[in-house]
């Protein structure tokens, strides 16, 4: 056994009212910078939908993941080492950035400089990578809360997958009565694809808090990473020529606070905390036969961190002993190994997710309400779960490669936990048998409805800051301003590709300096 | 001699090899992160997708062939019995091949290029520099092969002067006298290689010595860790943040 700690986080789809408070302050935070307009280290995508990058679930396409091979090895879906290195000159997976959207702007500047005329002046929208007017045709949300209609929801993947079994009519019916919206950022997997496919060794998966992050200096900008992760979540800085991706914002984490997505979030619906797991077992786990089995296998991966043993091998790998209190305390380790309601995203792809969600019981409850059904009592849900097979299905798509059976049992454990709270709020008889029937007891029902419902700041957030001790330099860096005169001094004799890059704290100053004085 | 044959032959080689080095070795300790060919496909692919491929192992064989016609002494395969004319053929007839497949490629990279307005958008002067130089380099590498074959004027052997010449430059005895000789295809070549190799550490064209070897050996899944025993190449750790004073 070798145990390592890895910083996960869950959520909680039901809490998400899609407002993308998350992606915004995310992006202010990372990527409002030239080269990474059209990326969304986090968005947030409707479902069913095609998602962002467009049918990113299609790994037809793509070839994003894990397979397992005949003689039981895993290797990439894009294929061996060799394969890859032989097509280094041109990606044939490589997204094109349409996949994602071409970035614009407006031509604001019209607005108050056109001469006086009889039509009123429009800021006519200016594509950001070729600085020519365009038009807008599709974006990060372009789809959102179902826009656009059935034309663009047919193309989700999942949707296409599905529709294999079921008839146009149910899913019309389906297509009316069924939408949640999920927060995606990287996973930072415990098995991670792009790390495996970095030709340059640039991306890698820290050793403390299993963080993936990618070396900008080593970086080379082989973009194997971009089509190997499944989540397409790395992107191509078209101006650096470098890979970025969500950062998990390591520099908050180490001081012991939260992502900006996280604690920016309106529904509080995030929780961060650390997952103990074994390393020495993560490809035999991510290798099991069977897809639907994956789940399984990740959760046997995440170990106890109150057994005797894995804590004294823990302490055996180095892991400081306020980092397993942490993973004792740990939010994320309780929803998905105490409570069982957190499950991975897409775990067919054997990447082995460390960001983990509990998936949405009100389409189901919106459905017994609008058929005139009370849609908080425990008999109704539980026959809701076992009727509304479509939503049911789908959730088990994105959550356990397929299987309904686990998808299931987290609805009625979440149905329960509404039914059973209802009566203690509403001051009546709580009634045992709920909890039961869930196989949970009333005690812990309740411990997981004040985690999920009304947990405070600390309870959602356990993050062991890092140990200073452990980083060499805590000296300032030297100033940031030394020999920088503004992003233009950076053409030089040897242009723009050329010298040092310049600082993003810098960058944004232009950006803003440029925005209100111009 | 001239003393602009001393300054070409004896002299431009070593500023060219010098360029190389101290560019490159300066450039990878102070502009590591520029160090990308800062690829276009993100815009593009379709015509990427072919013409990138045919240029690059074009421009493979052309290498080899280099190593080959000017490393490998006459003598070497005279005495293993190759003979003048069977050589010549092989030369010409890869050579050419190479040769063509490379400037197709390459041609189609730039009429991609100019006309992607994605892509052009993000052509600097820099590459634009460069692609003078690479382009020159290649057409009068190519009228050098056709006039050795005696296509443009007389058939000429340089394995009897350029070739001598090159290897005299590495042993540091430079015998410019040798290039005189050559007809002015191979010289212009000449100049204008050399040239790209003082050019070469400052453009993008740096990318050619990022051939990911170490990937073949390496394990899938690479960890670090923060205290910053770094490998080469990679950034320093970053420093440990003071908890923030309220």
């Amino acid at each position: 056994m070798k145990v390592m700690a890895q910083m996960g986080m869950v959520m909680n789809l039901d809490k998400c009212i899609g407002c993308h408070t998350c992606s915004v302050t995310c992006k202010q935070a990372w990527t409002n910078r030239s080269g990474l307009e059209y990326a969304w280290f986090n968005n947030v995508e409707t479902r069913p939908g095609q998602g962002y990058p467009r049918r990113y679930e299609d790994q037809e396409k793509a070839k994003g993941g894990w397979v397992r091979t005949k003689n039981g090895k895993l290797r990439l879906r894009g294929g061996s080492k060799a394969r890859r290195l032989l097509s280094i000159f041109s990606n044939p997976r490589m997204l094109n950035i349409k996949d994602y959207y071409e970035p614009w702007t407006y031509e604001y500047d019209n607005l108050v400089t056109a001469p006086l005329g009889q039509q009123t002046p429009v800021a006519r929208p200016k594509s950001l990578l070729t600085g020519k007017p365009m038009k807008i045709e599709w974006s990060a949300n372009w789809d959102d809360d179902l826009g656009g209609g059935p034309a663009n929801i047919e193309k989700d993947p999942i949707l296409q997958k599905l529709a294999l079994d079921v008839t146009t009519k149910v899913k019309l019916e389906f297509e009316q009565t069924f939408m949640f919206y999920l927060p995606r950022i990287c996973e930072h997997c415990i098995n991670p694809a792009c790390v495996a496919a970095c030709p340059s060794g640039a991306m890698y998966k820290r050793a403390e808090d299993g963080i993936v992050l990618v070396d900008q200096q080593q970086c080379r900008g082989w973009r194997m990473c971009v089509s190997a992760c499944p989540y397409k979540k790395i992107y191509f800085n078209h101006k650096t020529g470098k890979a970025e991706k969500c950062t998990m914002c390591y520099p908050r984490i180490e001081i012991g606070m939260p992502t900006v997505c996280s604690e920016t979030c309106v529904g509080r619906l995030r929780y961060l905390g650390l997952f103990l797991y074994d390393a020495d077992k993560v490809q035999a786990a991510a290798s099991v036969v069977n897809d639907k089995d994956l789940y399984e296998a990740q959760m046997d991966l995440l170990l106890d961190p109150n057994d005797p043993e894995v804590l004294e091998n823990a302490r055996a790998q180095g892991i400081p002993e306020d980092w397993l209190v942490a993973a004792q305390k740990s939010p994320v380790y309780k929803l998905a190994k105490i409570y069982k309601v957190a499950l991975p995203l897409h775990p067919e792809y054997r990447t082995m997710p460390s960001v983990w969600y509990v998936p949405p019981l009100s389409p189901i409850v919106d459905v017994l309400k609008e058929t005139g059904h009370d849609g908080e009592e425990a008999g109704n849900l539980f026959g809701a779960i076992e009727a509304l097979r479509i939503p049911v299905e789908y959730l088990a798509e994105l959550f356990t490669a397929g299987d309904s059976e686990i998808i299931t049992g987290t609805l009625r454990k979440l149905s329960a936990m509404r039914s059973y709270m209802r009566d203690i709020n509403l001051g009546r008889e709580p009634q045992a048998w709920i909890p039961e029937s869930v196989g949970m007891t009333q005690e812990t029902i309740y411990e997981m409805y004040r985690l999920l419902a009304i947990a405070k700041y600390e309870d959602r957030y356990v993050i062991p800051a890092a140990h200073s001790e452990q980083a060499k330099e805590l000296e300032e860096m030297g100033c940031s301003l030394d020999g920088v005169e503004g992003v233009e001094s950076f053409g030089g004799p040897f242009g723009r590709a050329s010298g040092n890059p310049v600082p993003v704290t810098i960058e944004n100053f232009h950006i803003l300096k440029d925005r209100q004085t111009k | 001699m001239t003393s602009q044959s001393i300054l070409l032959w004896s002299v431009m080689p070593y500023v060219a090899i010098g360029s190389f080095v101290i560019g490159l070795v300066w450039r990878y300790r102070y502009d590591k992160f520029n160090w990308t060919t800062r690829s276009s496909q993100i815009y593009e692919g379709s015509m990427l997708r072919v013409a990138s491929p045919l240029f690059h192992l074009g421009l493979f064989a052309v290498i080899g062939g280099h190593i080959v016609g000017l490393l490998i002494p006459k003598k070497w395969t005279d005495a293993i019995g190759l003979s003048q004319e069977m050589y010549h053929f092989g030369a010409i007839s890869m050579g050419g091949f190479a040769g063509v497949a490379t400037l197709s490629g390459i041609t189609m990279l730039v009429y991609r290029r100019r006309t992607t307005s994605t892509v052009f958008a993000e052509t600097t002067k820099n590459d634009k520099t460069m692609y003078v130089f690479l382009i020159a380099t290649l057409l009068a590498g190519c009228s050098a092969t056709l006039s050795s074959a005696g296509v443009i004027g007389h058939e000429h052997n340089y394995r009897e002067t350029v070739s001598p010449w090159f290897r005299s430059i590495l042993l540091f005895q430079p015998d410019g006298s040798l290039m005189e000789q050559a007809p002015l295809a191979f010289r212009i070549h000449a100049v204008i290689g050399m040239s790209l190799f003082i050019i070469w550490p400052f453009t993008r064209l740096v990318h050619a010595l990022s051939a990911p070897i170490g990937y073949v050996f390496r394990p899938p899944i690479v960890y670090r860790t923060r205290d910053g025993r770094a490998t080469a190449g990679s950034s320093k750790a970053r420093p440990g943040w003071d908890r923030p004073k309220y």
